[in-house]
């Protein structure tokens, strides 16, 4: 399974590398994420909770950054062992380039499952994917853009969204 | 006028009340004082090295008595395979090692690394996740033509390559064949995949080893189809146990079909661990387990030529298969895409010349063997698709064209060493053609058009050979054991009997119609006769239950020990009656003198047997009771004519199933209601596959079918209601019964029509569509028509 997306982020490529370096932050934007240590040297060690289709799992597991371009690129690649649920591995390519109003960064994400989870939550894992990688990198996006801003702009459309459901919903109830 | 009992009495099933009122008594409900329970820990990788498995910290977990991994098995047999096929070049195949707990190597998900032994199911399961393992992930071989490529990853280190073997029949005929394919007026090709199928019987397998150290005497539970094999193969080749000291049991059993025949690990990790520990050890599988640890069946992918001359006369028949046996070898998994495949090659047609080539091959996946059909339902689909295609590229009527080239002579020896004793394809066709209403088809057509659907006919032909099988002849190719049965007939003081047989009961209603037989030759209420199968040290040895054979082969040992027990009875009746031998006659259960009106009933004479005080004893023993083994001189070919009307929505590519009937020839029928019992559910396995199942693998090996929410079983909405027909009758020619079984003709026969049908619905909406591999989901159907 790979998927792949891209997104710009309103802060410097500077401020989005020690992001993406920092185990605080991936601890904050990784779905589930329970537990971060460890450095970009020696790798982290995580716990992240995961529910796959009808597979609620604890994953415990290494991510280390590999291939790393100071300032420009890097891959993620993490290996989870659930227990009985199963395993997931899998890599993130993320590449950093300076654009206008902040850094574009482009993903290519590589998941494999295996054990249970691939046995009841094939179907389905497509879709598992992408959502926790928009997720992360939604995360990712408004903690390394700071809440203010993010705020302001992100939740526009959200707030209108909102408001016309509560005017349907005033006339409908 | 049907009978109301003995030989083509529709009598009920007896055993559907305990198993209706929930009193079956199955290995589950066995339950041992004191026993443990097992968990394995199966590999979730389809590849790997072990380089260590620590047990260490699991092994003080609570409540465990103790864990066994692959080494406590070294020097103890591996799982044996009972039959050996030979190759092109004269070469046996190649046949890894089956360790029972895996040794040095995991290859496929669900491979058993190690077993935990713990007071209850909860704490093995608990300790299981707090084993260690260290293992390093080799690359999987999943698809079958990439695993026979030079350099790609061996299954099995010790092997040359993935090929189990090369298989070529008739070898002799290739030259021939081929010649006869490149000089026909018109060649018929199809590439297609016989997809690989999970057996799902309704109770899972479930195993519970005993050892009682008082006598050094083993009792293994199980949910099998031939208890007896199983006591042969782990008894001497796995943990050699000498028989007398082993005994084999499979009480009620809910469902074989083909995948309860095999001797798994973990039979024999029950039996081995409770002599061990000194304590019973259950095993039951989950759901889970099940689809990765029970033999899976079909996974075919075929190429398959048919030629025809000017006139549409079938000239030759040449296949190129591929076979995938899995990570081991199961059981019988090599006779399954040969002997029980290649034979079949002529179908109902007088093709002359026929060449199959078969390549089976290791993957990284969990091992195949027979599933219900076992190899006859491949033959029977390519065949009759590869003539409904050439039907169509000809621009003639399918049902004529397999009319025209229909064997009609019997005996008839095909090209590919089996001769069918009897059959009559004409009139199962004719049959078919009756109460299908064909006539009345285009007007249904019309019906489904009014509705914005696409109706299409499939019909077809199938044969098999059932009733395995004469033992002189399979030991020829291969087998690895006899495939006679046997029945002991013990009469009782009384009357009543009790009847041991070999063949095992796991839905198929012996219970019901060996009676049937016994009572039809001897003339006494079908209530006074009880069958006791399934307990190796009650039975005699036989071989048990599969390939349609329990009536014909087993059917007929009950046969001939009824007859050597009405022998004596008519000597012991003679005594009493003080007449000679010759003169008397058993007839409604009295014996009595030709041409008198002296007699003396069953009853009489049985008591006389076991008490005898007025009794020939200086000629003939007392007591009744009597054995007979019986090989069959070949095996039986049913045959018969299926068809299907499906709708197409042309919208979504959903298929339904609007019309289905079977018209059988089964030879002598002993009870018609069983019989279309197993005809429905038959068709049901059958369309299945043609519609629903599939177990699918991604290119890592990790199986991704492996639940119901992805492996669609057919649930009773996906079926029609069947008309089924079993009045064509061609009784078989070799046995007593003149019965030909009829136990998988539902599977064979159906999968064909329905794709036919389906392919012939596309074409009324204007889509000529070759083909497409089943299952026809909608989605692959809406494909193939978008294409």
């Amino acid at each position: 399974m790979e998927l792949s997306d891209s997104r710009v982020i309103n802060a410097a490529p500077e401020a989005v590398w020690s992001a993406l370096l920092d185990p605080e932050v991936l601890k904050a934007c990784i779905p589930g994420c329970q537990e971060m240590n460890g450095s970009v040297a020696d790798g982290f060690e995580a716990v992240v909770v995961q529910k796959i289709g009808p597979v609620k799992a604890t994953f415990k597991g290494a991510v280390q950054l590999s291939d790393i371009v100071e300032g420009k690129s890097c891959t993620i690649s993490g290996e989870g062992k659930g227990g009985p649920a199963g395993f997931a591995n899998g890599g993130a390519k993320v590449t950093l380039t300076p654009v206008e109003g902040g850094t574009q960064l482009d993903y290519t994400v590589e998941a494999r499952i295996g054990g249970k989870i691939a046995q009841l939550g094939s179907r389905i894992i497509d879709g598992v994917a992408r959502k926790l990688a928009d997720e992360f990198f939604a995360k990712f996006q408004s903690v390394v853009e700071g809440p203010a801003p993010e705020a302001e702009a992100g939740e526009e459309p959200a707030k209108a969204e909102g408001e016309k459901k509560g005017w349907i919903k005033r006339v409908f109830s | 006028m049907p009978k109301d009992s003995g030989i083509g009495a529709s009598s009920k099933r007896r055993e559907d009340v305990r198993f209706l009122t929930g009193k079956g008594q199955y290995t589950d409900d066995v339950n041992v004082y004191g026993q443990t329970y097992v968990h394995f820990l199966r590999s979730d990788v389809a590849h790997a090295k072990i380089n260590g498995i620590d047990t260490s910290v699991a092994e003080t977990m609570p409540g465990v008595v103790r864990i066994f991994t692959g080494k406590d098995f070294e020097g103890i047999g591996g799982l044996p395979c009972g039959w050996q096929v030979t190759d092109r070049h004269g070469q046996p195949m190649q046949e890894p090692g089956h360790p029972v707990l895996a040794q040095g190597k995991v290859r496929h998900v669900g491979d058993p690394i190690a077993a935990v032994v713990a007071e209850t199911r909860e704490q093995a399961r608990d300790a299981a996740e707090a084993i260690g393992l260290d293992l390093t992930e080799l690359p999987a071989v999943v698809n079958m033509k990439e695993a026979l490529k030079d350099g790609a990853p061996k299954v099995h280190d010790d092997l040359s390559s993935n090929l189990c073997y090369d298989w070529g029949f008739v070898e002799d005929n290739k030259a021939a064949v081929d010649e006869a394919i490149k000089n026909a007026a018109h060649v018929t090709t199809l590439e297609l995949v016989n997809n690989r199928l999970v057996a799902n019987p309704m109770e899972p397998r479930v195993a519970v080893g005993d050892y009682n150290a008082a006598n050094d005497e083993s009792t293994l539970y199980t949910t099998s189809q031939n208890p007896h094999v199983i006591r042969l193969l782990m008894g001497a080749f796995v943990l050699g146990i000498p028989e007398h000291k082993l005994r084999v049991v499979a009480p009620d059993v809910g469902g074989g079909f083909g995948t309860k025949i095999f001797h798994y690990a973990e039979e024999a990790f029950v039996t081995f661990a409770a002599r061990q520990i000194k304590r019973p050890v259950k095993w039951t599988s989950t759901r889970s387990e099940a689809f990765m640890s029970d033999a899976h069946g079909r996974d075919h992918v075929t190429k398959i030529e048919l030629a025809l001359d000017k006139d549409n006369n079938f000239t030759a028949v040449r296949t190129e298969t591929y076979a995938n046996m899995g990570a081991y070898l199961s059981t019988f998994a090599p006779s399954v895409p040969t002997w029980l495949h290649g034979t079949l090659m002529a179908g109902n047609y007088k093709t002359p010349l026929i060449y199959v080539n078969v390549k089976a091959v290791f993957t990284n996946t969990v091992p195949v063997d027979a599933y219900r059909g076992a190899g006859r339902p491949e033959a029977t689909f390519q065949l009759e698709r590869v003539i409904d295609k050439a039907a169509r590229e000809l621009g003639v009527d399918p049902i004529k064209l397999r009319r025209q080239n229909f064997i009609t002579q019997f005996p008839y020896a095909t090209p590919v060493a089996v001769e069918y004793d009897t059959g009559d394809y004409t009139a199962t066709m004719d049959k078919l053609e009756e109460i299908m209403d064909l006539s009345g088809f285009a007007a249904r057509r019309k019906a489904s058009e009014a509705k914005g659907k696409w109706r299409g006919l499939g019909v077809n032909c199938y044969i098999e050979a059932c009733g395995i099988a004469p033992s002189n002849l399979v030991g020829q190719l291969g087998a690895r054991a006899g495939l006679y049965d046997a029945a002991t007939v013990r009469v009782n003081a009384t009357g009543s009997i009790s009847v041991m047989v070999g063949a095992h009961s796991h839905g198929q209603g012996h219970e019901t119609t060996f009676p049937q037989v016994i009572a039809e030759m001897i003339g006494i209420d079908e209530s006074q006769i009880d069958i006791v199968h399934g307990d190796s040290s009650k039975i005699p040895f036989g071989m048990g239950t599969y390939g349609s054979r329990s009536l014909a082969v087993c059917g007929s040992a009950m046969v001939r020990a009824t007859e050597k027990v009405i022998r004596k009875a008519k000597k012991i009746a003679a005594h009493l009656l003080e007449a000679s031998e010759a003169d008397i006659e058993l007839k409604n259960g009295k014996f009595s003198v030709a041409g008198t009106d002296k007699s003396v009933d069953w009853a009489g004479v049985t008591l006389a047997a076991y008490v005898p005080h007025n009794y020939p004893l200086e000629e003939i023993e007392p007591g009744l009771e009597e054995t007979a083994f019986y090989d069959p001189a070949n095996f039986t070919y049913p045959s018969g004519a299926y068809a299907c009307e499906v709708e197409v929505d042309p919208e979504t590519g959903k298929v339904t199933i609007e019309k289905f009937a079977a018209a059988d020839d089964f030879g002598n029928v002993v009870n018609p209601m069983i019989v279309e019992g197993q005809v429905h559910g038959g068709i049901a396995q059958g369309i299945g596959q043609a519609l629903l199942e599939a177990a699918v693998y991604d290119e890592n090996g990790q199986l991704q079918s492996a639940s119901y929410m992805d492996y669609a079983m057919p649930r009773a909405d996906d079926l029609p209601f069947y008309i089924v027909d079993h009045s064509s009758c061609t009784p078989c020619t070799h046995n007593p019964l003149g019965v030909k079984g009829c136990g998988e003709a539902g599977a064979i026969g159906s999968p064909p029509a329905v794709v036919n049908a389906v392919i012939d619905a596309l074409a009324s909406g204007g889509k000529n569509v070759g083909h497409i591999d089943m299952p026809l989901t909608p989605h692959r159907v809406w494909k193939a028509m978008n294409q």
